[in-house]
């Protein structure tokens, strides 16, 4: 190797690093960005109707959503930032075929930042029927915004929208960029992803809570509505999944080779639970293969045909157990997840008055946030991991993206250290209001009188002092 | 014009909104760090709080927006300058990131003294910010960006830079301090009204000292921008002067809503004389607007994209203001 192209490998390995941490970290908060409006719109709605408990949750939940919006709107500019500075090769060529998405994307940005700013600071303001309405804006801009920005992520797996003559890009086409071929697949998982993360996310919380004695009508709303939206997406999100199962099979029969690990071209494939693929097989003390699945996820048929990894040379194969654990957690956990919302859906059906006495399913409910979110990372490494080596599917290698500055370690380092601090603020932050609502205490006006200074003591004059209802 | 450079012209328009907006929040950060002790300080950061809360996130939009901009329209000048600027680049998402989560924490924060490290957060990284933005675009400005030195450390420290990064402080400063003096006023808060003011005042002759002092580094630094706003641009330095002295004025007589329009035209009137002054470069001396220009069918896109924009944006940004002018967002 030339001292240039081992320039270039160092930087490749700490860029993809840092760009699993930035998006890992981002699609998180993106989650309860996107899902939580429409879930405080519930509750809001039902608070004007006459039920307290169901208002104060609304108001808390608003709260929640905009620290966590702050840090989505932080962690997603350095995104931005990260798409030029880690991969000016990508930019560079495709700026301007995938870019148009970004824009649409940034006016979906403007209308969540605007209705937030505006709902959340418009409690006992704004006159109700009308402060409600603002939530509608947010959920229509989170589904438009996360719809583009899985755009540019379809169409670095199924690229359309141009012609490349002589490696240069002409004839662009905006629209057929946006709209290419893995979108919808992709968008509608992730969607529906998004809700479950954050319903199961926040019905966990106070499942949670439950079981340590945290007990309420709050606490029974802090419950029902998040599962709600989570229990009726839950079920679909299989099929959907299997349906961008075929697209793979169609478009990137590579990565679907890795899902599977398979070595050969075969048919009546089988999918094999377990196992670590080594030295082109599957190996293993415990695999349990479920004869023709593989075939029948891919193409609908159990006895189909499907391509192995052998189909290209071996410096265009992803690292296969990667994939294939990622891809059977989620797998896995989106099977029991259908299975507790089963659950819950029966009791809630049959055992309504005895709902909130079952410990296993609340036990169930309180992990089912953390689980959600883990199908969804699984799920991102999956289809990212699996589109290597390729950036662009098929057009440009990861490497040929990469920036060549020598700095990447260090600012990979150094946003290990501020998103694990973020991190830690964060959760120290939302433990904290969650105290004081528990404490029946509410904020302070001033921002650096949380704790026991009044305002009083703080000799602020109280000209146009909001009251806030305990 | 051709499609490039109107394309151009919106991400100049972009930039200058979020100078203007933006540089009210950063600058009440800025003021926010020179409150003063818990104590003494709580008038003015709540303040601060009131003032920016709603609004910050909406104002920072713009420069994802410009950034969107000239990755989709300019993609390779856009390679190049992400290429070349890295590093003031990273310091420049450290600020925001510590100054975004820091305001959003410190509100909540379990006590009062990591609420004061949340805020001495939010606060100092409001000055380094703009700072390192400033050096960016001094960086572009001078001429640096794209001439293959980029391990040249003056490529972003250089006369320009500096001139650039000290001077988007100041402005952000001033402009604040404007806009804190109105609002400290419209809540009949006089004591600290004048205390603004005085500040404001301070800050507005501070930032015209600076603007008029820092052309003459760029005479030799950066003469393609020097000529430029010399030349095209002079219109625009001529009108924020006066805009600069007639704030003077309103602050002195304490005509506080003609003040903050006065000031706002001051800085859009500078950032603007920059676009001219640096036109036809997207990078100056090396890529003119229309080399670097990408596809033309996506310059349209984007053209159809800005008028969605506009269309959307407008009346909810027009809402957004107008409810925080009438007090109706705080708590
Ligand atoms: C709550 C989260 C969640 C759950 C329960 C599932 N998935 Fe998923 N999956 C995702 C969240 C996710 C994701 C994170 O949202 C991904 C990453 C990219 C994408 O479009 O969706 C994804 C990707 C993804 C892909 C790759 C798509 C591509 O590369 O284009 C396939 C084939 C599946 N999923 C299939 C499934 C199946 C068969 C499931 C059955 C239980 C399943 N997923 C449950
Ligand atoms: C939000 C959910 C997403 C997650 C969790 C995610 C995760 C990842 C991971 C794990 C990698 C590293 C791959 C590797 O190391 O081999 C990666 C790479 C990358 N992703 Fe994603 N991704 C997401 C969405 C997106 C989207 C929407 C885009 C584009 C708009 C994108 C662009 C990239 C790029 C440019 C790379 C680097 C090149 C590469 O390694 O392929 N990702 N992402
Ligand atoms: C390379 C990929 C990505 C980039 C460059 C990116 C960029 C951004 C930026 C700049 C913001 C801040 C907007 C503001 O200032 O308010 C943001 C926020 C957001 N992003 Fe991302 N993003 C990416 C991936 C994703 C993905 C995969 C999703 C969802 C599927 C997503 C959903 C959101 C949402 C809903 C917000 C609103 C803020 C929030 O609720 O936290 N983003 N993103």
């Amino acid at each position: 190797m030339s001292p240039e192209h081992l320039l270039i490998a160092d930087a490749l390995l700490p860029a993809r690093n840092q760009m699993a941490l930035s998006l890992g970290a981002h699609i998180i908060l993106a989650c309860f960005g996107m899902a939580m409006p429409a879930m405080i719109y519930v509750l809001h709605r039902k608070g004007i109707n006459g039920d307290d408990a169901a208002l104060e949750l609304a108001k808390r939940w608003s709260k929640i959503a905009g620290v966590l919006f702050a840090i989505g709107a932080v962690s997603g500019t350095i995104l931005s930032f990260e798409m030029g500075l880690l991969w000016p090769g990508l930019m560079e060529k495709y700026g301007d075929v995938l870019g148009t998405a970004f824009a649409l994307e940034g006016i979906s940005f403007f209308v969540e930042a605007v209705f937030l700013g505006i709902y959340v600071y418009g409690w006992d303001k704004l006159d109700p029927r009308k402060h409600i309405l603002m939530l509608l804006p947010m959920v229509l801009a989170g589904i438009s915004g996360s719809f583009f920005v899985v755009s540019v992520n379809a169409w670095m797996n199924s690229p359309a929208g141009f012609t490349e003559v002589d490696g240069v890009v002409v004839d662009v086409d905006p629209l057929a960029a946006i709209f290419n071929s893995a979108v919808p697949l992709q968008f509608l998982h992730m969607f529906f992803a998004a809700y479950m993360v954050a319903g199961f996310g926040m019905a966990s919380i106070y499942a949670g809570g439950w079981l340590r004695g945290r007990r309420g009508r709050l606490q029974e709303l802090g419950i029902l509505v998040p599962l709600t939206f989570a229990a009726v997406l839950t079920p679909l999100q299989p099929v959907v999944g299997h349906f961008a199962g075929q697209r793979i099979a169609d478009e990137q029969p590579i990565k679907l080779a890795a899902i599977e690990g398979l070595a050969e071209t075969e048919e009546r494939v089988p999918t094999v639970l377990g196992g670590i693929y080594q030295d082109d097989e599957l190996v293993g003390e415990i695999t349990v293969p479920i004869p023709g699945l593989a075939s029948f996820l891919a193409q609908n048929s159990f006895d189909a045909e499907i391509v192995g990894l052998d189909a290209v040379p071996e410096d265009e194969r992803p690292p296969v157990n990667i994939v294939r654990f990622s891809f059977q957690i989620m797998v896995g956990i989106g099977t029991a997840l259908v299975g507790l919302v089963a659950v819950a859906g029966w009791r809630w059906r049959k055992r309504r008055d005895t709902f909130f006495e079952s410990t296993w399913m609340l036990r169930g409910i309180a992990v089912s946030g953390v689980a959600a979110v883990v199908a969804m990372e699984t799920g991102w490494i999956t289809t990212e991991v699996g589109r290597q080596p390729w950036i662009v599917h098929g057009l440009m290698r990861t490497e040929e993206a990469v920036t060549d500055g020598d700095w990447v370690w260090y600012s990979l380092t150094g946003l290990i250290i501020v998103y694990l601090l973020m991190g830690l603020a964060g959760f120290g932050v939302l433990r904290s209001m969650s105290k004081r609502w528990a404490a029946g205490e509410t904020d302070l006006e001033s921002p650096y009188g949380p704790s026991r200074l009044t305002a009083d003591e703080l000799d602020i004059s109280d000209h146009d002092a909001v009251e806030v209802p305990a | 014009m051709s499609s490039a450079d109107v394309v151009a012209a919106v991400m100049f328009a972009a930039i200058t909104l979020y100078a203007v907006f933006a540089g009210a929040d950063f600058g009440s950060g800025m003021w926010d760090l020179l409150a003063g002790s818990t104590q003494r300080g709580a008038k003015t950061r709540r303040l601060i709080d009131r003032a920016i809360g709603p609004v910050w996130e909406a104002n920072h939009v713009w420069l994802i927006f410009v950034l969107v901009f000239l990755w989709t329209g300019f993609p390779r000048p856009f390679g190049q300058i992400m290429r070349d600027l890295a590093i003031p680049f990273w310091l420049v998402g450290l600020g925001i990131v510590l100054r975004g989560s820091g305001f959003a924490f410190r509100k909540f924060a379990p006590d009062i003294r990591s609420a004061r490290i949340m805020g001495i957060m939010f606060a100092s990284s409001s000055v380094v910010t703009p700072f390192f933005l400033g050096t960016i675009a001094g960086a572009i400005a001078s001429g640096r960006v794209g001439t293959g030195a980029v391990d040249d450390e003056t490529i972003w420290l250089s006369p320009t830079s500096l001139v650039g990064g000290v001077l988007a402080v100041a402005t952000c400063a001033f402009l604040a301090a404007v806009f804190l003096t109105a609002e400290a006023d419209r809540a009949r808060d006089i004591e600290l009204a004048e205390e603004l003011r005085l500040k404001a005042f301070f800050a507005a002759a501070v930032t015209g000292a600076i603007a008029l002092a820092g052309v003459i580094p760029l005479r030799n630094d950066a003469p393609t921008l020097f000529d430029g706003l010399t030349g095209r641009g002079a219109p625009e330095i001529a009108l924020s002067t006066v805009a600069g002295v007639a704030t003077l004025m309103f602050l002195r007589r304490r005509e506080l809503r003609r003040a903050r329009v006065s000031a706002v035209i001051a800085v859009a009137a500078i950032v603007l004389g920059w676009g001219f002054g640096q036109y036809p470069w997207i990078l100056v001396d090396t890529v003119t607007i229309e080399d670097g220009a990408g596809n033309s069918a996506t310059l349209t896109a984007l053209l159809v994209a800005s008028g969605i924009a506009a269309i959307i944006i407008t009346p909810a940004l027009v809402l957004l203001f107008r409810l925080a002018d009438e007090n109706k967002l705080a708590h």
